[in-house]
C-alpha cells in the first residue's frame, strides 16, 4: 500500500511540474524515478521512454504505466497513471471554470484571438521539427501529403490513416526500412 | 448519458490511435470538433493554448478541458480516464515481453510508415486551427482574411524559427499573442 501511494505521489509531482509533456518530462522522470526513488536505472528508464514513443497513447502516460507496472504489477501501473493525470484534471478544471466566467468580456476575447494566432505559429514550429526528423525520403513526402489531404480536405478520420499505415507496413515489410 | 458514452468512446479511440506524442492527439480532437457539437473550432484553439501553458501532458490537458466543457467535472474525469485506458492495457501487455517488442520487425516497420504520416496528420490539424485564427466569416475570400492576424502570424513563425529563440518556452509566445490581441483589438 505504501509503495502504491509513493507511486501515485511521485507521478503526481512529475505531472504537476512538467510543461508540455513528451521530452520535457524526461529530466523530471530521471530525477524522481532514477535518482530519488531508484525504481529503475537510467538505461531502463530510457528504454521505457523509447517504448512509450512507439506505442499508441500519450508518451508520459505510457512511461508512468510502465514504471508503475514494473514496481507493483497492475495496481502499480494504475496508481502511477492516475498520479500523472491527476494534476491536469485539477488544474484544467479550475482554469476552465474561471474562463467560463470571463470569456464574454471583450478584451479577454481579443486576447484569445491573439493567442490563437500564437498557437498556429507553435503548431507550425512543431510541424517543422517533425518534418526534419520524420520526412527524409521521397515516399515519406508523398505519404505525409496523402495523410494531410485525406484528413484536411476529405474530412476522413485520422484513425483510418493510422490503420492504413499499419496495413502498408505489413504489405511492404522490410522494404519500408531501406527504401 | 449517451453523449457521455460516445465521448468516452471517442477519447478511448484517441488514446488507442494517437501515436508519436506531443500534438499527436490534435488531429483526433479536430475530427471530434467537426463531427460533434461539443466545442467550437475557436474553443479548440483556446484549449490548445491552455494545454500548452499548464503543467502536464498536452493530450491529457486537452481531454480534461473537452470533457469539462461538455459534461462538467464528471466529463473531465471520464474523458481523461478513457484516454489513458488503452495505454494501461497495451503497456501492461507488452511490459512482460519488453525486448521482444522493441526489436520486433513488424513494430519497427509499422513505425517507419507511421512517422511521416503522423507529420501529415498534425499538419492537417494545424490547417484547421489556421483557418479559424486567420480568417473570419465574409462573403468573399479576400474579405475574409484577417489582415492583422496574418501579419502577426508571419512575424511569429519567423520568431519561432529564429535560432536564438529556439529555447524560449511556448508560454512566452502565447503571452505575446494575448498582449498583441488586446492592443490591436483582434
Amino acid at each position: 500500500m505504501k509503495l502504491l501511494w509513493d507511486l501515485y505521489r511521485t507521478f503526481f509531482t512529475i505531472g504537476a511540474m512538467t510543461f508540455g509533456g513528451g521530452y520535457a518530462m524526461l529530466p523530471m522522470l530521471e530525477r524522481e524515478v532514477v535518482n530519488k526513488r531508484k525504481w529503475s536505472t537510467q538505461e531502463e528508464l530510457l528504454d521505457y521512454f523509447a517504448i512509450g514513443q512507439c506505442t499508441p497513447g500519450i508518451i508520459a502516460v505510457n512511461t508512468a504505466t510502465f514504471v508503475g507496472y514494473k514496481e507493483k504489477g497492475v495496481a502499480g501501473g494504475i496508481a502511477a497513471t492516475l498520479g500523472v493525470v491527476s494534476p491536469s484534471i485539477v488544474i484544467i478544471v479550475l482554469i476552465a471554470m474561471v474562463l467560463e466566467n470571463f470569456m464574454h468580456i471583450a478584451w479577454v476575447q481579443h486576447a484569445f484571438a491573439g493567442i490563437r494566432v500564437a498557437v498556429c505559429a507553435l503548431i507550425v514550429s512543431s510541424v517543422v521539427k517533425l518534418v526534419k526528423s520524420n520526412v527524409k525520403k521521397h515516399w515519406h513526402i508523398a505519404l505525409a501529403l496523402c495523410a494531410f489531404a485525406v484528413v484536411a480536405l476529405l474530412g476522413l478520420s485520422p484513425v483510418w490513416v493510422v490503420i492504413g499505415c499499419v496495413v502498408l507496413s505489413v504489405i511492404f515489410g522490410k522494404k519500408v526500412q531501406n527504401a | 448519458m449517451t453523449t457521455l458514452l460516445i465521448m468516452c468512446w471517442e477519447f478511448f479511440k484517441t488514446g488507442l490511435f494517437a501515436v508519436g506524442g506531443g500534438l499527436a492527439t490534435l488531429p483526433f480532437l479536430t475530427q471530434m470538433q467537426q463531427k460533434y457539437n461539443w466545442f467550437t473550432a475557436e474553443e479548440l484553439a483556446n484549449m490548445i493554448a491552455v494545454g500548452e501553458s499548464t503543467p502536464g501532458p498536452i493530450g491529457v490537458n486537452m481531454a480534461t478541458y473537452v470533457g469539462y466543457s461538455t459534461y462538467g467535472i464528471a466529463g473531465a474525469v471520464l474523458a481523461t480516464l478513457s484516454l489513458v485506458l488503452p495505454s494501461l492495457i497495451i503497456i501492461m501487455i507488452i511490459a512482460k515481453a519488453l525486448d521482444t517488442y522493441k526489436n520486433n520487425k513488424y513494430i519497427q516497420n509499422a513505425f517507419a510508415v507511421l512517422r511521416p504520416a503522423v507529420t501529415g496528420l498534425i499538419s492537417a490539424a494545424g490547417f484547421a486551427v489556421l483557418r479559424i485564427a486567420l480568417f473570419r466569416e465574409a462573403n468573399s475570400f479576400l474579405a475574409s482574411i484577417h489582415v492583422t492576424a496574418v501579419i502577426f502570424f508571419a512575424v511569429l513563425v519567423f520568431l519561432t524559427q529564429w535560432k536564438k529563440l529556439k529555447k524560449v518556452h511556448p508560454i512566452a509566445f502565447i503571452a505575446l499573442g494575448a498582449v498583441i490581441g488586446v492592443i490591436f483589438q483582434m
